[in-house]
């Protein structure tokens, strides 16, 4: 039923009375989607339509989730999911349905697109909130002070002990050089594509970027390992790690920090212009400032996608059991190289230690996005 | 202590493409001079193009002299920096950093240079420039506040103080009130005529009435058509230009005929 067909049945009526009260010899038409404009000039404009009571959506999920446990219990599911999907699918259609009938396309269409948001809303959920509880689980179990405060030196695989002090000094290291490295380069640049870069250099500049973004892993390590581990520049070290780690963060804090700086008002960047302000302070003091906030949030999410990885890690500084505090001499330990030194050993006690690595990697993000965010809500422009 | 501005056929480019032809004026020290005329006619770019803003647009750069008290700010060892510490401007849209308090924004020009002496403090400056702007009043409990926190109106008369803290000879002032009610353009108003003792202030407004109330003398600006150059058609104390204008095009516009 269209909204047409809508029109012309409510045409021929032209009392006030009859005209709120939509006639019922054939199927319910979709009320609320159009006042009868067409019937002439004197009638009322109809303000209201007929709506799904509040509770009808969630006795439709009831029911749904109702059918979907008997058939769960009847126990003749092929797959495991089925019952969740057949009770998804039995709201889809009793809600669409009931809503077709009293409400009318536009409230069909809008309780649809509600029903699918709110899906995928939860689908996505889903993994994230899945791995989360499971890493907390199994690594709340081997927490303890000795775990943060011992080495992996001298213990058997086998046996239970040993710890991530070596490993988590290893990613601070590693990390902190790539930050170091990466993150000046990385806003500078993009402070040069946003405000001076006009022309053939910037745009290189944002291609090569673009490019960069795609870099695999392995080959940012394979790439430090053939240009200075392989040539004797470098040893296998911590350096050659945050090396290889700060080619994977700059592309990263290129693009946020030029997204970022985007969207500062040009009005801003005139009103000190116009104050006699010369363009680098302007830069400097109101341009970053303002954008700050979401420059330390790109820089946050650069660390967080460096901080996990494995591959060029294992090429260009390999594993270590013991700390090795100088970053440019030895292998040296880190939390995602430890986490798979772990895993590959097999054991009970080396999976267990595993996950206490996964769990103190996690934390360790969170800690520094935390403290990122607390810097960046000082900065960041006030309202009131 | 405010200064003569002579336009010496001006002539102002976006690229490649003649925006406005051939402006010859003069404002007077002292004086408040209105631009007026239909939009795209090139008020505001001849504003912007006296304190070189213009400029700051990729490609757009100007031919022909602004002279300030007979010295051309197109000159080849002019700095366009201290041109604008010179030539104040007020935007159309109010645009206080919103990263810094009143008291910051107030004096965010005289932070940003060091290097000239100074015998008043901070504070007696925002005091000042907040006075000078009429809103020291309405803000003095608050300086620490952020800017963004005022009004539409306050927030375009912290603008003021932050381009008059500076200390200017020149205001350039882009349809200053075209964002606010009628009692902050009031407001405005009444601060254009008290600040006209100290500086040169050039405005441009839409509104002919405004023109009528503030400014000494008033430039009308009009265009052949789309794509043609704007120009200037007639300058004169703006008594004459409303009552009496000497061209056509200035009569019917004033009348309100189109525009």
């Amino acid at each position: 039923m269209s909204d047409l067909s809508s029109l012309t049945s409510g045409a021929p009526v032209s009392t006030p009375e009859a005209n709120m009260h939509i006639p019922s010899s054939e199927a319910p038409p979709p009320p609320g989607s159009a006042p009868a404009t067409k019937s002439g000039g004197d009638d009322p404009v109809r303000l209201t339509g007929h709506r799904l009571p509040r509770w009808a959506p969630w006795a439709i999920a009831a029911i749904a989730i109702a059918l979907g446990l008997i058939v769960q219990l009847t126990g003749i599911t092929v797959v495991g999911f089925a019952p969740g999907v057949i009770a998804a699918l039995v709201f889809l259609i009793g809600q669409t349905g009931a809503s077709w009938a009293v409400e009318g396309r536009r409230h069909t269409t809008d309780r649809l697109a509600t029903t699918l948001i709110y899906t995928t809303f939860v689908l996505a959920l889903v993994p994230l909130l899945w791995i989360l509880i499971t890493v907390v689980l199994k690594g709340l179990s081997v927490f303890s002070i000795e775990f943060f405060t011992s080495t992996m030196r001298n213990v058997n695989p086998r046996a239970e002990g040993g710890g991530i002090a070596h490993a988590f000094i290893g990613t601070l290291e590693q990390v902190g050089i790539a930050a170091l490295i990466a993150v000046p380069v990385g806003v500078l640049a993009a402070v040069y594509l946003v405000e001076f870069g006009k022309g053939k250099l910037s745009y290189w500049i944002s291609f090569f970027v673009d490019v960069m973004t795609g870099i695999p892993s392995i080959v940012a390590g394979l790439f430090i390992y053939t240009a200075l581990i392989l040539t004797g520049v470098l040893q296998q070290s911590g350096l050659a790690a945050g090396l290889a780690l700060a080619i994977l963060m700059l592309p990263v804090i290129i693009r946020t920090t030029e997204e970022m700086l985007r969207i500062v008002p040009n009005e801003l960047r005139e009103g000190a212009l116009a104050l006699g302000v010369p363009k680098w302070k302007v830069i400097l003091r109101v341009v970053i400032p303002t954008a700050i906030s979401g420059i330390i949030t790109g820089v946050m999410l650069a660390v967080a996608r460096v901080a996990g990885e494995t591959a060029p890690l294992l090429l260009v500084t390999f594993l270590a059991q013991d700390i090795n505090i100088n970053p440019v001499a030895g292998s040296q330990a880190s939390l995602p190289t430890f986490i798979w030194d772990q895993i590959s050993r097999g054991t009970q006690p080396s999976v267990d230690r595993a996950w206490g690595g996964a769990l103190a990697l996690i934390l360790f993000v969170l800690v520094l996005y935390a403290g990122a965010r607390i810097i960046a809500k000082f900065y960041a422009p006030k309202a009131r | 202590m405010s200064k003569q501005i002579d336009l010496v056929d001006l002539d102002i480019y976006y690229g490649d493409f003649l925006a406005v032809e051939g402006v010859n004026l003069t404002v007077k020290a002292n004086s408040v001079m209105s631009f007026i005329g239909p939009s795209g006619c090139g008020k505001s770019t001849v504003l912007r193009s006296i304190n070189r803003m213009h400029e700051v647009i990729p490609g757009a750069h100007v031919t022909g002299e602004v002279n300030l008290d007979g010295e051309n700010v197109y000159g080849s060892n002019v700095d366009p920096v201290l041109v604008r510490r010179t030539i104040g401007m007020v935007f159309q849209r109010p645009n206080p950093f919103p990263t810094m308090s009143i008291a910051d924004n107030v004096i965010a020009g005289l932070k940003l240079e060091k290097d000239k002496k100074r015998t008043e403090s901070y504070d007696e400056i925002v005091e000042k420039s907040l006075r000078g702007a009429n809103l020291w009043e309405e803000v003095k409990d608050r300086l620490k506040r952020p800017g963004a926190s005022l009004s539409g109106g306050q927030q375009q008369r912290l603008c003021i103080a932050r381009a008059i803290a500076v200390e200017p000879q020149v205001l350039l002032m882009d349809e200053p009130c075209s964002a606010l009610d009628p009692i902050s353009t009031l407001a405005i108003e009444e601060l254009i005529r008290e600040l006209k003792n100290r500086y040169t202030i050039i405005i441009v407004t839409h509104n002919m009435q405004q023109a009528g109330r503030v400014s000494d003398d008033t430039a009308f600006f009009n265009l052949a058509g789309i794509g043609q150059p704007g120009k200037l058609i007639e300058v004169g104390p703006t008594a004459q230009i409303f009552a009496n204008p000497t061209s056509q095009q200035t009569e019917d516009y004033v009348a309100g005929r189109f525009g």
